[in-house]
């Protein structure tokens, strides 16, 4: 008992004084801690945005949309790929039911197309070497694909990755500290923004898919036929705010979001509204030059997410790339157009299916006041260890100090983010320290008492007997965590981390850490009996 | 007088003499608490159900009547409004619209710049919302981690004593379970993640204590083999007993000063964890330990197989 090898006491306090160390910086206010040297190591602890105030959304993607796109890419894919020269001629293609049909007109060249037909699907395996695509030829020339489920389900993934990105690029132009963008499952996408003020512009950028079409307007459609719906097979009705609600165009874009190098703010020269520059790279720049060449006089729509922003006419070739988007928008609104453009096209639309904003003053007043009730409440714990312990409680209560430090010092390590669910934990854990403690107080007592024992016997035997019960209620309490962490979502981990974390402290600084100092005082004093 | 002890020298209470008087009083809550969970039902928050709750603090008196009005206008006709600590501080709650996965968010949306714009000098401070399909899966995951941890913990205890402590300790724990959900049936206080965090630290506490009372058991089952079951369970919660009070009367003392003094946020989940240690307490004393009696655990389960152990605890005995 109270040979404690030299090197296991330096252990112990090493042990301490860095896991105390490393709690310090998660104190010591942001500002101040900027001024530090970057060679200073800073773990911190953050706290959660239900402590600190932010925001936290959970999107989802629909998975139907990535299935139609690319049902609607392997359309122009083939389309192109058979038009190359020679040429494979071949009926129109039609999408339906979630398959992609078309007909070879000249049945001899149906080996030829199925050769084509691979290079565009990858002869039919993707990157995890399983079909991507189903092709089958039905009554000799009718080529079916269909997509597989493999394949779709790495398509989903791909964008859901690049979606990730894109919605990462969005806060980051939007300027946000810190913000935390993760996958979460197959379809959904976790955003945390600490501190945000305005959840509401986040929301409506991140909804944005920004798909940007430049369209010829299909000036030969009549608004009778635009309200019936009734349009040449070429042609498409979009919504337009301005020219009356519905404005007919052609199909096919001219230019799309991809040719895109830059898009920014800035004031139209002539009347100073507010609209978004663009600048294409050399291919757009030579189609769009092209174009407007051709169809001078010509409206040309401006399509943002299948909307129509403006229908102006083209007074005369562009050339350079560089275009303006006007239309009835305010600096903010085409500010946030502009990023949206510049951080790129959304792969699926996102839909917000949960939101937490909480606001930093909410969380203020929350802390100050678990602050005061935490100080108050150890004050009290410690008052009344002293009395029911005497110098056992001095001994329990510095227990109980340390391991506070110590599971914020680890914590810090990890990076680990303390919430409201955590700080349960972290009571549990206290309160699994303090009973440690008095196991052992009690036992150590009552080997005195019950068993006669002189006082290195008892506290020898007190720590000894009392160990046992003490690992099995933290067994259990490791067992739980860890399902928990397995199982339960958000909160519940959350609870589960510090609890995990405190587990390990507590027995570390309520049976180690005191046993030492108890050792020490015996060493010291060599009492014949201990008042506890 | 010093220092303290709260449990004289000597106590000894026969405890399990009321057994079969506390194990009706335990059935009969539990029975009482599943019909009020059934009847009652709870205040299920909006991570269980779905729906969006918009806080506003104002700084003046509440227009109660006002909001109701402004939100009819906008089609929620079931507003519930909730204080949160101070009268200045309310949430607006509403159930999830019709309209698909996006519509719980959309009328947060809404609701948000309703009150911002209708009331001048009123703050939102915060906004939530849940789909329903994201409500069906917190829902999901939290009871089933709440199920395994609670079947992981009955089996180490059962590979570590003996089958008949794992059953014991399972019952326990379903007791505190049963009675902290007849808890909130009752109160209505809102049940919400944070909660379940709570419920799982009152599980926690009240596995302490059990495996305490156990740990003990199967000692001087060890100790005493010809010892009659009874006077074995007396003597070992009698042993334990001045620890339980310390230990519970410690974390009693922390949670009713965060209780008074602490944020309104965890005020639930404070006063449940309070009801907790109390609940879970009675059921390590009484439940855990009788029912040992009733699956018939006898004198001589550690025998066999824990010989060796047995020696180690006679010869400790020597002086």
């Amino acid at each position: 008992m109270l040979d404690f090898p030299r090197w296991k006491v330096w252990a112990v306090i090493v042990t301490i004084v860095v896991c105390i160390a490393l709690s310090i910086p998660s104190f010591i206010p942001d500002n101040v801690r900027r001024t530090w040297p970057s060679w200073v190591p800073q773990p911190t602890v953050s706290l959660g945005l239900d402590l600190a105030g932010g925001s936290y959304l959970q999107l989802e993607a629909d998975t139907k949309d990535v299935a139609a796109s690319r049902l609607d890419a392997m359309r122009e894919s083939v389309r192109s790929v058979m038009r190359r020269d020679p040429r494979v001629e071949i009926g129109d293609i039609s999408v339906q039911n979630g398959q992609l049909t078309f007909m070879v007109r000249d049945p001899a060249k149906v080996d030829a197309a199925r050769e084509r037909l691979l290079e565009v699907t990858g002869s039919g395996a993707g990157l995890t070497g399983q079909r991507v695509w189903d092709i089958s030829v039905v009554d000799s020339s009718r080529f079916v694909l269909k997509p597989t489920q493999a394949g779709l389900e790495e398509a989903i993934d791909t964008a859901m990755n690049d979606a990730r990105e894109v919605v990462s690029r969005r806060i980051n132009e939007f300027g946000t500290r810190e913000p935390n963008v993760v996958r979460q499952g197959k379809n959904r996408i976790v955003v945390e923004v600490p501190g945000l003020k305005d959840p509401q512009a986040l929301k409506e950028l991140i909804g944005k898919t920004a798909k940007l079409e430049f369209k010829l307007v299909d000036t030969s459609v009549t608004p009778q036929q635009i309200q019936s719906g009734n349009v040449p097979a070429g042609s498409q009705v979009l919504s337009y705010q301005e020219g009356g609600g519905q404005i007919a165009v052609f199909r096919n874009a001219m230019i799309t979001g991809d040719m895109l190098v830059d898009a920014r703010q800035d004031y139209d020269p002539q009347d100073g509204t507010p609209g978004v520059a663009i600048q294409l790279d050399g291919v757009g720049s030579r189609r769009f030059a092209k174009v407007t060449q051709e169809n001078s006089g010509k409206p040309f729509a401006i399509i943002v997410d299948n909307n129509v922003i403006s229908a102006p006419n083209i007074n005369e070739p562009i050339l350079g790339g560089a275009a303006r988007i006007n239309g009835g928008f305010t600096v903010e609104s085409a500010n946030q157009l502009a990023v949206a453009l510049r951080s790129g096209k959304l792969p699926v639309t996102l839909k917000v299916v949960e939101e937490r904003t909480i606001s930093a003053e909410l969380g203020k007043d929350s802390i100050s006041k678990g602050v005061l009730a935490g100080v108050v409440g150890t004050l009290a714990l410690i008052f009344f260890m002293l009395i029911t312990y005497a110098r056992f409680g001095v001994y329990t209560t510095l227990a109980l100090v340390v391991n506070a430090f110590m599971i914020l010092g680890i914590m810090a390590i990890f990076n680990a983010t303390l919430t409201l669910p955590g700080i349960a934990g972290f009571v549990l854990t206290i309160g699994a320290a303090v009973d440690a403690n008095v196991l052992i107080n009690e036992r150590i007592r009552e080997e005195q008492r019950v068993r006669n024992r002189n006082a290195l016997a008892s506290v020898e035997f007190g720590y000894k007997e009392a160990s046992r019960a003490i690992f099995d209620a933290n067994i259990t309490n490791v067992i739980s965590a860890v399902i928990m962490f397995a199982i339960g979502s958000g909160p519940i981990r959350g609870f589960a981390v510090v609890l995990a974390i405190g587990i390990v402290t507590s027995v570390f600084t309520g049976v180690t850490f005191t046993r030492l100092l108890v050792a020490d005082w015996l060493k010291r004093n060599r009492p014949k009996t201990i008042q506890i | 007088m010093f220092p303290l002890k709260l449990v004289p020298d000597n106590t000894n209470i026969p405890f399990l003499k009321y057994r079969n008087v506390a194990m009706v009083l335990s059935i009969l809550l539990i029975v009482a608490s599943i019909a009020l969970c059934a009847v009652r039902g709870f205040n299920l928050g909006i991570d269980f159900v779905g729906g969006q709750t918009v806080r506003v603090h104002f700084d003046r008196a509440v227009p109660i009547d006002e909001i109701r009005s402004k939100m009819a206008s906008l089609g929620f006709e079931d507003v519930t409004i909730q204080e949160f600590g101070s009268a200045q501080e309310i949430g607006i709650r509403t159930e999830l619209p019709d309209g698909g996965d996006t519509a719980a968010e959309a009328a947060a949306t809404k609701m948000r710049t309703t009150i911002e714009k209708g009331f001048p000098g009123a703050r939102v401070t915060g906004v939530e919302s849940v789909s329903s399909k994201v409500s069906n899966e917190l829902f999901r995951t939290g009871a089933w981690a709440l199920g395994v941890a609670m079947v992981g913990i009955a089996l180490y205890i059962w590979f570590s004593f003996e089958w008949q402590f794992g059953v014991g300790a399972l019952f326990a724990l379903f007791h505190d379970v049963a009675l902290t959900l007849g808890f909130f049936a009752v109160t209505q206080l809102e049940f919400d993640l944070n909660v379940v965090a709570a419920i799982l630290t009152i599980i926690g506490y009240s596995l302490n204590d059990t495996i305490v009372v156990y740990d003990r058991i199967r000692e001087n089952m060890r100790k005493y083999r010809k010892m009659e079951m009874v006077p074995l369970l007396n003597l070992s919660i009698n042993e334990t007993l001045s620890r339980t009070v310390v230990t519970s009367l410690s974390i009693g003392i922390v949670l009713t000063i965060l209780l008074v003094l602490g944020p309104e946020v965890i005020f639930g989940f404070t006063a449940s964890m309070l009801l907790g240690i109390v609940i879970g307490t009675f059921s390590s004393v009484y439940v855990s330990a009788a029912i040992l009696l009733w699956l018939r655990l006898k004198p001589d389960s550690f025998v066999q197989k824990a010989a060796g152990d047995a020696e180690r605890v006679t010869s400790r005995e020597l002086p």
